[in-house]
């Protein structure tokens, strides 16, 4: 377990450095951060002072060891925009966003699951059918088209939900939450919807392809031909089995989730790391683009890991020694 | 057929049970009969696909749509199953009858430890808490040769090999004491050493509990040592009945003696092995009259009428018009 432990660290500082790299040279090519930051009526001196400020008169290969030895310590630099840190502006944007995520990985588990059950368990009945019809939908509306028609409906026309914001939060662990107050819930219901969708319909096939597969396997007869109950045969026999695979897939999926929230976030106005990004991205706010990858390449990292435990702990037949990478 | 000691555990009569498939009606089982007796051993031999899976199916009611049972009767001490209730069905499951599988490494859920699959088994049936189920479990897993159960218990299957997992899974079958068990090949997947030791286990436990046992297989030489009785089945029809030795040593049906035939014995050393010739034929395309016509050498013009299942000998049933009698006469 320790030397597994090590060996994921590592590759992780490698898989860090590599992307800060790409990530540094890719901001560099779009475009100077000095055209959009300094007003144009500045003056020459004016303007070098800011550049001078800034660190960009160094060139690239220079900005980037000046970065990394402030990386080292944790500083990822101060934003552009705000004159904050970097770090900071991300890590105060980042509950909402997790929030926001966990909550839709929430809906698409508790709906998609016992969806996709039936959906296996009864494939040629009318329920099944609509489930699986429903769940093409899911994977083939896009996700901003939905979140617009879902604002239309439930925010202008029925007027039940608020369409913007984030709503009344509460401290928690020192985190601002907004799932303890009614008017949080009412809130993250719509963006989390939105964002679940997709998940919720790679669920539903996951599970009744699951579903099917094991209920055709020579266990489940042989559960059924020691007497057990059709309930005790689904829900502990094959459900256990089901859930390996969609624990572990939902689980890497939880890192594409928080990406994918920019859309989200951008058409609910959700104030989360992934409007932070999209304004950042408009001004060329270096700092705070770089921060912000690095970030979520580093959660992709923990989840991955995670997930690998996890793993090891449903499957019986997996031991975590026995994983190479 | 009534023995000394009371009425027959199961009578299997004219059973049937059809698949309405969409390339037309499979008739897998087409009147089958046999009887089993408390502590004997019934061997139900065939080809593959011959219907001895399903016809063991059928009598715990575990046929899979789109099959049925359409015909006969299935009477478990007196009891018809074939009009049973499905939780009628589910009560006797596992508990008065049960049933082994041929693959010991897919009968076992892989996620769930021994102690787990076992427990359920007995809870099942009957009001029972952990520690007296855990201490059956531990009982049955003694009783079929497992080395310090206490800890397999906590297992998980893949820890087991596969003659291990077998012994499991019969382990499971024993736990409430049935009356009948249904072994449906299961030491077709094992090597030889451990299913010798598996079949002289079953035959002593059968024995002793006074288990009825249906042994499944493809393999006469299994039954040879194991069985009293032998029903063997050509196209889901049994085409010949009776005392394993007599059928073994003066086979009277065409059929049946090609199949020993093929199998290597000690006693016909020297003389080369004969394969039936032909193949199996399509369950959906069965011949008129006698379904084995196509591979019999004795076929005549007679056989495309289908032959009656009759007493040619004194406990001796075959479903062929030309058997083979001089022989059995001449023994
Ligand atoms: N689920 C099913 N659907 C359609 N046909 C089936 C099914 N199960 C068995 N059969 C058919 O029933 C016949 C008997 O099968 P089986 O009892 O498994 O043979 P075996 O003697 O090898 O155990 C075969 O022709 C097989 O194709
Ligand atoms: S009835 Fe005819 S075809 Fe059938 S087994 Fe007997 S001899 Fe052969
Ligand atoms: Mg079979």
């Amino acid at each position: 377990m320790t030397v597994f432990l090590i060996r994921r660290l590592m590759q992780a500082v490698v898989v860090l450095f590599v992307m800060s790299l790409i990530v540094f040279i890719g901001v560099y090519a779009i475009g100077n951060p000095i055209d959009i930051l300094i007003s144009p009526e500045a003056d020459q001196i004016e303007r070098e002072r800011a550049i001078e400020a800034l660190g960009l008169h160094l060139p690239m290969w220079e900005q980037y060891l000046v970065f990394l030895q402030r990386a080292v310590t944790g500083d990822l630099g101060r934003s552009f925009a705000f004159s904050t840190p970097a770090l900071e502006l991300i890590v105060e944007r980042m509950p909402a966003t997790l929030e926001l995520a966990i909550a839709a990985m929430g809906i698409s588990i508790l709906v998609g699951i016992p969806l996709g059950m039936w959906a296996g368990f009864r494939p040629e009945s009318l329920a099944g059918r609509a489930i699986m019809a429903g769940s093409i939908l899911g994977f083939s509306l896009p996700t901003f088209w939905v979140g617009l028609m879902l604002i239309m409906v439930f925010a202008v026309h029925l007027g039940w939900l608020p369409s913007t914001g984030r709503g009344e939060t509460v401290e928690f662990l020192g985190l601002q939450v907004s799932i303890f107050t009614l008017d949080g819930w009412s809130h993250l219901l719509l963006p989390a919807f939105n964002l679940a969708l997709f998940k919720m319909a790679l669920v539903i096939r996951l599970t009744r392809a699951g579903m099917r597969e094991n209920l055709l396997m020579d266990y489940v007869k042989f559960a059924r031909a020691k007497g057990l109950s059709t309930g005790r045969v689904i829900f502990v026999h094959v459900m256990k089995n089901i859930m390996i695979p969609v624990v572990t897939i939902l689980g890497l999926e939880l890192g594409s989730v928080i990406a994918f929230a920019v859309v989200t976030e951008t058409i609910f106005a959700w104030p989360g790391m992934g409007k932070l990004i999209i304004d950042s991205i408009n001004q060329l706010d270096r700092p705070v683009i770089v921060a912000y990858l690095l970030i979520t390449v580093s959660m992709f990292i923990i989840i991955n890991l995670v997930v690998d435990i996890l793993y090891s702990v449903l499957d019986p037949r997996v031991r975590l020694k026995e994983m190479k990478s | 057929m009534t023995a000394a000691n009371g009425a027959p555990t199961l009578v299997v009569d004219g059973l049937q049970t059809h698949f309405h498939t969409r390339a037309g009606l499979l008739k897998a089982v087409d009147g089958v009969s046999f009887t089993v007796e408390k502590g004997r051993i019934l061997g139900l031999v065939g080809e593959s696909g011959s219907g001895k899976s399903v016809t063991g199916f059928s009598i715990i009611g575990l046929v899979d749509p789109p099959g049925r049972v359409v015909g006969g009767r299935i009477l478990f001490n007196g009891e018809d199953l074939a009009q049973a209730s499905e939780s009628r069905l589910r009560d006797l499951r596992g508990n008065r009858i049960a049933m082994i599988f041929q693959d010991p490494m897919m009968t076992l859920n892989p996620v769930l430890r021994i102690d787990t699959q076992m427990v359920e088994a007995l809870q099942a049936h009957q009001k029972m808490d952990r520690a007296t189920a855990l201490a059956r479990a531990r009982d049955a897993l003694g009783q079929v040769g497992i080395p310090s159960p206490d800890e397999r218990l906590k297992s998980y299957p893949h820890q087991f090999s596969g003659g291990m997992r077998q012994r499991v899974a019969i382990a499971i079958a024993l736990l409430n004491r049935p009356d009948v068990i249904i072994a449906d090949e299961p030491t077709t997947a094992l090597d030889v050493t451990i299913q010798a030791q598996i079949l002289f286990e079953a035959q002593k436990l059968c024995r002793e509990v006074g288990t009825a046992l249906i042994w499944i297989t493809h393999d006469l030489s299994v039954v040879a040592g194991l069985a009293d009785e032998i029903c063997v089945m050509y196209a889901g029809k049994v085409v010949e009945q009776g005392a394993v030795d007599r059928v073994l040593d003066h086979p009277l049906h065409p059929y049946t003696r090609g199949l020993i035939g093929s199998v290597p014995s000690r006693n016909r050393r020297g003389q080369p092995l004969t394969q039936i010739p032909g193949m199996a034929p399509s369950p959906l395309a069965l011949p008129a009259g006698c379904s084995f016509r196509p591979r019999c050498p004795r076929a005549d013009e007679g056989c495309k009428v289908p032959p009656p299942m009759a007493e040619l000998a004194p406990g001796r049933y075959a479903r062929c018009i030309h058997p083979h009698l001089e022989e059995a006469a001449a023994a």
